[in-house]
């Protein structure tokens, strides 16, 4: 089986640390990843813009880079949803569709395909898990407050069979963080008070460690975080899982 | 009383109003989509063993009085210590007529009853999920008086109690009447900062009376 | 542009946020109210499948519309009621005055209708010599104030109670300073019942109309709606026409869900069936359409008709709760609000569908399944399309594209942000950087995981 590996475009220039946990946990457990090199990105932020009729070029580019893959895994949620949801070439419709179907969340594909029962990581913190939306009502990584289901969350096992950790409970546990893509400039105001309410969440709850399964979400709180003098740090799920 | 029935759109006393129901209708016809099936509601049901139990625990909580009689004796002898019975009371049941006003249905004014302080019905059924009894203009004869006396007091059989609102619509059936309400506890209000204030506009309490 | 005139949610949310002690405050109570929400509905295991089959039945109403309006209409007629239809809100606001007239009545009270909030009733009886108690106690206080409601089903959510105590002694006489909620309704109570006693038309709105008897059902928790109605020598109920239900027994769901999903109560205290008028009265229906036959006809919007006028939408999103609904600047706010205004005004109301984040949280509340977010995203593509995005985000967008679909643009700008942010960091840390307003920049890593790949796997 092998893998091709899908790094949001913001990960792939801000946060490479979390791009390398996750290719080097993939290894770890045995899978042949390959980073097609001249992947750019997927196309959300201008599709959630309202300008999709203008991701012609990404859809392509994608389709180009991913086609050929047993699986596509990515570090986040909303980047997978919007590939899922939205990925479509009239020229390759073939293409689109194997790709939507097997691209999957980093998570949810240790969870899901690879099976994971165990990881020698350790991490003995204390750890909010912040639940990005797309992931969790788009993907179904986890259950959400808002329905009368049982609970369960993917990144959460994964979590759990972690060393030493400890997550914490949150007053509100799947609010969102605000970020929103382009929401978060052009609503700043209320983008940044989702975000420090969320920020205020974790930390009263004593998290000396926010993750999460979007980048996205992080660098929104870390922003926050930075500007309030924290030291409380962000880092991507895959992160703690790789062991750092 | 005589009715006087408009069967015709176009004697509506609005010029051209014909005109827009037909205009609407046609957008309609033209903009609805293709048709998708009614589903069967018949698996909904209520779980309760005791609907009587639960209706008491319900009403309870959201502010409504729950007292059990054998009779209605027992219910002339708690209404003075319950309500002050030396101001107007009015009843529409016979069993009651001794202690207030027996109101039967006759023509009056709504607006003599304004200064009612406590009204005592009967309702058909009870629901025991959200602590509500169902009353119709058969039962109340007067539709503003449940609403407009001081405090209210309703008397239910303990055996119409149901457990849901789908036990209590098939119990209503297609049974004709040209009023009826669920009244779940006294009137209420949140309006003012979430402040939860029991007597807005209709009555200030609300007791059921069941019996056994 | 003058700010005054430019209504666009984001200003007006920034405006919003400038007290951040009353947004943590409108939040909090919101989020109260979610929770009351969730507790409610976790009793019921039953809860999704009362959902579903709430959205099915709404589905079939909604492709079967005109036969349950023509059914609905035969049979209130059959009962003694007049029914009116009116394409818009100018006809709707026209017959109720008609009905007025000829009445030779001046005074009204009107019961929480959102449809007469989205004529603009009111005003317009009121610019014709009619003068309207709102009889809801919420609705009155921002009647008093002179305001529109913020809620569809907490109208003055947004005011605190010093606010609406000044309001009452301005205009009712109770003492300055007095805030205490129990004082000031039964102020309240006292103020109104005068009115009721005394209005010969009283207005409803219509929570539920059932196709199979002709009657409609009215829900509220103050009992306003009946002490208006039961007391007039007309009653007056406006409706959108996609309130039509086929039958009786489907109240049973709608009303199981309606009250928990609003306010985690399991029932309104009064839900009240009004088949035939009271003997001696005169009761009337108007069946309004303004831009419904619209929405039904957009494939993809359609299932907002589905609405029941819930709010759970509303207090379940963390927009709303911190932006409040005024920013919306619509009869109907929130997520439901973004979804059915664009109908109505796509330029006004083109700022609406993106007052979110899509986090979905209010498809998931939603009693009747809509798919509010997914129409979101849905109404940004369209509102683009028809040319209501501003010119800078498609002069951004045009390079956003360009970089994005070629991997050497991409590569080249991505290397260039980051030499940029690190050696010359004011050029992005200042105040013409939104981001940069409330928060800091990521740091730039030295090399992308692009250029880590190439150096250590490759």
């Amino acid at each position: 089986m092998t893998v091709g590996l899908f790094i949001p475009c913001y990960v792939d220039q801000f946060y490479p640390g979390a791009a390398i946990a996750c290719l080097e946990l993939l290894e770890k457990l045995g899978v042949t990843v390959v980073y097609p090199k001249n992947q750019t990105c997927c196309g959300q932020p201008m599709a959630n813009s309202g300008f999709e009729h203008l991701t012609h070029g990404c859809n392509e580019l994608f389709i180009k880079n991913f086609a050929d893959f047993d699986y596509i895994v990515a570090p986040s949620g909303s980047c997978v949803l919007h590939i899922r949801d939205h990925l479509h070439d009239d020229a390759q419709p073939e293409k689109a569709r194997h790709i939507s179907e097997k691209i999957y969340e980093f998570t949810s594909f240790l969870t899901d395909v690879l099976k994971v029962t165990s990881l020698p990581a350790k991490f003995p913190h204390k750890v909010g898990v912040h639940q990005s939306c797309h992931g969790q009502r788009g993907l179904h990584l986890s259950s959400m407050t808002e329905l009368v289901a049982p609970e369960f969350s993917k990144p959460g096992s994964l979590l759990n069979m972690v060393e030493g950790i400890e997550v914490v409970e949150l007053s509100r546990k799947d609010e969102c963080c605000g970020f929103g893509g382009t929401f978060c400039v052009a609503e700043e105001a209320v983008s940044v008070k989702m975000g420090k309410d969320r920020v205020a969440d974790h930390l009263e709850h004593g998290a000396e460690y926010i993750t999460g399964v979007d980048m996205s979400c992080l660098m929104h709180l870390e922003g926050i975080l930075h500007r309030q003098g924290s030291k409380v740090k962000v880092l991507h799920i895959a992160q703690i899982l790789n062991g750092e | 009383m005589e009715k006087n029935i408009n069967t015709q759109a176009s004697q509506l006393p609005l010029q051209g109003a014909g005109r827009a129901r037909e205009k609407i209708l046609a957008a309609i016809a033209q903009n609805q989509p293709a048709s998708k099936p009614l589903p069967d509601i018949g698996f909904l049901k209520g779980t309760d063993a005791d609907p009587q139990e639960k209706f008491t625990t319900v009403l309870t909580t959201i502010g409504g009085k729950v007292l059990k009689v054998k009779g209605f004796d027992e219910i002339k002898q708690l209404l003075p210590e319950h309500f002050d019975t030396s101001k107007r009371v009015v009843t529409t049941l016979n069993e009651l007529s001794d202690i207030g006003q027996l109101y039967t249905g006759e023509t009056i004014d709504p607006h003599t009853l304004e200064d009612i302080e406590l009204t005592i019905t009967s309702a058909h059924l009870a629901v025991a999920e959200n602590g509500a009894v169902w009353v119709t203009e058969e039962l109340v004869k007067q539709r503003v008086l449940p609403f407009i006396c001081q405090h209210l007091a309703v008397v239910v059989k303990a055996d119409t109690i149901v457990s849901t609102m789908h036990e209590a619509y098939q119990k209503i059936s297609d049974s004709v009447y040209g009023f009826g309400t669920f009244i779940a506890g006294p009137s209420k209000t949140a309006d003012i900062e979430q402040s939860l204030v029991l007597g807005a506009h209709g009555p200030r309490s609300m007791t059921v009376f069941i019996l056994e | 542009m003058n700010e005054s005139t430019v209504k666009d949610h984001s200003a007006l949310a920034d405006v919003f946020n400038k007290d951040e002690n009353r947004v943590n405050w409108h939040d909090e109570t919101l989020w109260w109210i979610r929770a009351k929400r969730d507790k409610a509905v976790h009793q019921l295991p039953e809860w999704e499948a009362l959902r579903d089959t709430a959205s099915q039945i709404k589905n079939n109403v909604l492709s079967n519309i005109g036969t349950y309006l023509q059914k609905f209409e035969g049979n209130a007629l059959a009962n003694g009621v007049t029914v009116h239809w009116a394409t818009d809100a100018k006809e709707h606001n026209e017959i109720v005055l008609s009905i007025l007239q000829k009445h030779k009545v001046t005074r009204m009270v009107k019961s929480k209708s959102m449809l007469t909030e989205e004529c603009h009733l009111n005003e317009y009886l009121g610019e014709n010599g009619v003068d309207v108690i709102d009889s809801d106690l919420g609705e009155r206080i921002v009647q008093l104030a002179q305001e529109p409601p913020s809620h569809i089903v907490l109208p003055c959510i947004h005011k605190k109670k010093e606010e609406i105590g000044e309001l009452f002694h301005q205009y009712l006489g109770t003492p300055a300073g007095n805030a205490d909620p129990q004082f000031l309704t039964e102020t309240a109570r006292h103020h109104l019942r005068e009115t009721f006693l005394t209005r010969k038309v009283a207005l409803t709105g219509v929570n539920f109309a059932v196709a199979e008897t002709g009657e409609f059902v009215v829900c509220t928790n103050e009992g306003n709606a009946d002490m208006g109605a039961h007391l007039a020598d007309v009653h007056i109920a406006s409706m959108g026409f996609e309130k039509i239900i086929p039958e009786r027994k489907h109240l049973s769901v709608f009303l199981r869900l309606l009250t928990r999903s609003a306010t985690g109560q399991p029932i309104t205290t009064y839900s009240s069936h009004f088949r035939k008028p009271r003997p001696g009265q005169e009761m009337h229906i108007v069946i309004v359409d303004n831009g419904r036959t619209i929405q039904l006809g957009r494939e993809e919007f359609r299932n907002s008709l589905k609405c029941i006028r819930c709010g759970a939408c509303m207090n379940t999103c963390p927009v709303y709760r911190r932006s409040g609904g005024h920013s919306y600047h619509n009869a109907i706010a929130g997520p439901i609000g973004a979804i059915l205004a664009p109908n109505l005004d796509m330029e006004k109301y083109s700022d609406l569908p993106f007052a979110s984040t899509l986090c979905g949280s209010c498809s998931n509340v939603c009693p009747v399944k809509i798919d509010i977010h997914d129409q979101l995203y849905k109404w940004r593509q369209v509102i683009v399309k028809n040319g209501y995005a501003t010119g800078a985000k498609k002069a951004g967008m045009k390079v956003m594209t360009l970089t994005l679909s070629s991997p050497t643009i991409y590569h080249a700008g991505g290397k260039a942000g980051r030499w940029f942010m690190r050696h010359v960091p004011f050029a992005v840390n200042n105040k013409l950087n939104p981001w940069y307003k409330q928060r800091d920049m990521p740091e730039p890593p030295k090399e992308s995981f692009g250029e880590w790949y190439k150096k250590n796997r490759k």
